[in-house]
């Protein structure tokens, strides 16, 4: 089957569509639930990342970028690594030590406890999913103008 | 305090690549700041030292071996001076000097994650932290190499991040052989587990794994292949701080710890290090006489100079160290100063071939007499800083007995002054070229850092009168004080 638009065959579009949106939502489930069960930050925050590289293979660059561009991949992946920061600094103020884990702890394996880490790991998923979304871009940028030249 | 030493190198990295685009100057004021105050918090911390001998925090509050630690000792702060000095001068040079290149702000972004990276590695108490930090700086480095983007650019940077990699590698696998043995990561606690258990195999294993490593990161002779083309191709302030503390602190500062104070050394080990250190001193300084180009000389000649810190390190007497440590300090200074210097010639000529140099001293009066001030230092006129740590050396190794290794070392000094007798006249005495009858002076900025690192450079014999001695003892002592590291630190904690 012949397509015209860029990306893979409507039968890979057509699953795509059906699954990424698991796949982001299932990435978001790992961070959330990242001090109570495996994984955390970084774990959801590639899976998170993988979503969008599943909409650029299956779609295109152009279809993926249009959803979230470069600068925001960029101002998303600084804004983790200040925000993993600003939560390690303000543990040195209210408690007298860096990393301090202010917040209160509440009752374990329920959802709203753990203190400061569920917020640590919002904090590096944004960092990972940011810049493991950034490198794949780079690298599909960097192949595309090998091709033209 | 202690945590500031990595969060304003790193806080600055961020800001800088969140802002840096939109505002025009900020990653400039910002880096400066952030350097600036980097440099008068390790300073302070010299003052922290000589009144508590040493401060361990405990970040989170977790009491260690549970939690991370941070520890400052004097040999930490030695180092954190060491940092501090280069890399805010660094960062005033490059005010200037990085104007030739497009994205200053992705070069000051990198610039202080390398900063944070080996800040981290100093005041790490934790030898899993110490490898996160140290890969930190060297990925930030790899960058770093590459930043021209040329041909010749890309293939250095690649070839050092393969070396690199490896020797991440290796690292890696004798921390986790070092786990698995001891059942810790906390060094004091590592420290204290080796010395109940009985001496087997298995730490000389790992020791031959750090050793790898970490010679692989100090650009020790058989392991030094990527630093001649790493170092020369890098941006001159980043040669700069390449040479002058990057690999001492991921190379000597972590050799140092780990062996010294960690697993402990034996006179194997010693002897290792010394035949190491005489064979990089002789490789790099007749390779560095070879060279016509500028940075690829001073790259061979940090191989030789870190030779002799190394051979200070493997003799192992007190006055060995402490002279090691000084020649350690003066290299950071006057191997700085000669890489801005080679970068103000490339500045104002674009050129750094020696041969097609010459009697530039009448165009660059500053940069030729802070040069010459500079390879005076490094081959050891007296009474510049270079002179004493070598004399020291030289006198260490005759009374432990090393008599053929003390004249090899002199030897090799004289080596040394004929290449930089050879860089000083190529480049700034004899003939001026038609060619470079219209160039300037460079900016006040790069000036400015050249002028404080050629008066650091005469001013560092100073070091060794009483007053000002202790900064140096006090880094000699934790070396000294080996295994009992652990009970030094855990003294701390109580």
């Amino acid at each position: 089957m012949q397509n015209k638009e860029p990306g893979m065959t409507l039968i890979v579009k057509t699953i795509t569509r059906l699954t990424v949106g698991l796949i982001l939502l299932y990435g978001i489930y790992i961070v959330l639930h990242g001090h109570l069960t495996p994984g955390g930050g970084f774990a959801g925050g590639v899976i998170i990342a993988l979503s969008f590289v599943h909409l650029m293979l299956a779609f295109g660059k152009e279809f993926a970028l249009k959803r979230l561009s470069q600068a925001a991949i960029a101002i998303s992946e600084s804004l983790g690594a200040i925000m993993f920061l600003a939560i390690a600094l303000l543990g040195l103020v209210v408690g007298g030590y860096f990393f301090f884990n202010f917040l209160s702890k509440g009752r374990p394996f329920e959802l709203f406890s753990a203190g400061i880490i569920p917020w640590c790991n919002i904090a590096i998923s944004l960092k990972v999913g940011a810049g493991l979304f950034a490198i794949f871009t780079a690298l599909i940028l960097f192949s595309e103008a090998r091709q033209e030249r | 305090m202690l945590p500031f030493f990595v969060v304003i190198p790193l806080a600055c990295a961020f800001l800088i690549s969140l802002l840096g685009k939109r505002i025009k100057n900020l990653s400039d004021i910002l880096a400066n700041l952030g350097t600036l105050a980097l440099l008068i918090l390790s300073l302070y911390s010299i003052g922290l030292v000589n009144n508590h001998k040493i401060l361990v925090y405990k970040v989170g509050g977790w009491i260690p071996p549970i939690g991370i630690s941070m520890v400052l000792d004097g040999l930490s702060s030695f180092m954190l001076v060491i940092v501090g000095v280069v890399s805010f001068l660094v960062t005033v040079y490059s005010i200037n000097y990085m104007e030739r290149f497009t994205d200053k702000w992705k070069f000051y972004t990198l610039f202080m994650l390398m900063l944070a990276g080996m800040n981290g590695v100093i005041v790490s108490g934790d030898l899993f932290n110490l490898f996160v930090f140290l890969e930190i700086a060297s990925i930030a480095s790899y960058a770093l190499v590459a930043f021209g983007t040329e041909a010749e650019e890309l293939e250095a940077s690649f070839k050092y991040a393969i070396m690199g990699s490896v020797a991440s590698s290796f690292i890696l696998l004798g921390i986790a052989f070092l786990y698995s043995y001891t059942s810790t990561l906390n060094m004091a606690d590592i420290s204290l587990v080796l010395s109940i258990k009985e001496p087997g195999l298995m730490v000389s294993f790992i020791a031959v794994l750090f050793l790898v490593g970490f010679g692989l990161k100090a650009a020790l002779v058989p392991f030094h292949a990527w630093l001649p083309d790493a170092h020369p191709s890098a941006p001159a302030p980043i040669s700069a701080m390449l040479s002058g503390v990057f690999i001492k602190i991921l190379g000597v500062y972590a050799l140092c710890r780990v062996f010294f104070n960690i697993l402990g050394v034996s006179d194997k080990i010693f002897f290792v290090l010394t035949i190491l250190g005489v064979i990089s001193m002789i490789l790099g300084a007749f390779l560095a006489i070879a060279q016509s180009d500028i940075k690829r000389m001073f790259a061979y000649s940090s191989i030789s100079q870190i030779g002799f810190i190394i051979f200070a390190l493997g003799i192992g007497s007190p006055l060995a160290l402490l002279g090691g440590l000084f020649h350690l300090f003066n290299h950071a200074i006057f191997k700085s100063l000669l890489f801005l210097n080679s970068g103000a010639v490339e500045y104002s000529t674009g050129v750094r071939d020696l041969k097609r140099l010459g009697g530039l001293n009448s165009r660059l009066p500053i940069t030729g007499f802070t040069g010459l001030l500079g390879a005076m230092s490094i081959s050891g006129i007296p009474p510049l800083g270079g002179f004493w740590s070598k004399l020291i050396i030289i006198i260490a190794a005759v009374q432990a007995g090393y008599f053929m290794f003390a004249s090899i070392a002199i030897l090799i000094s004289i080596v040394t002054l004929a290449y930089y007798l050879k860089f000083l006249g190529f480049t700034f005495f004899g003939k001026l070229d038609d060619a470079w009858l219209k160039i300037k002076e460079v900016p006040w900025a790069m000036r400015f850092s050249m002028i404080i690192l050629a008066i650091i450079c005469v001013i560092t014999g100073l070091l060794l009168i009483p007053i000002l001695r202790p900064f140096l003892q006090s880094a000699v002592e934790v070396l000294l004080s080996g295994r009992e590291y652990s009970s030094i630190v855990f003294g701390a904690i109580r």
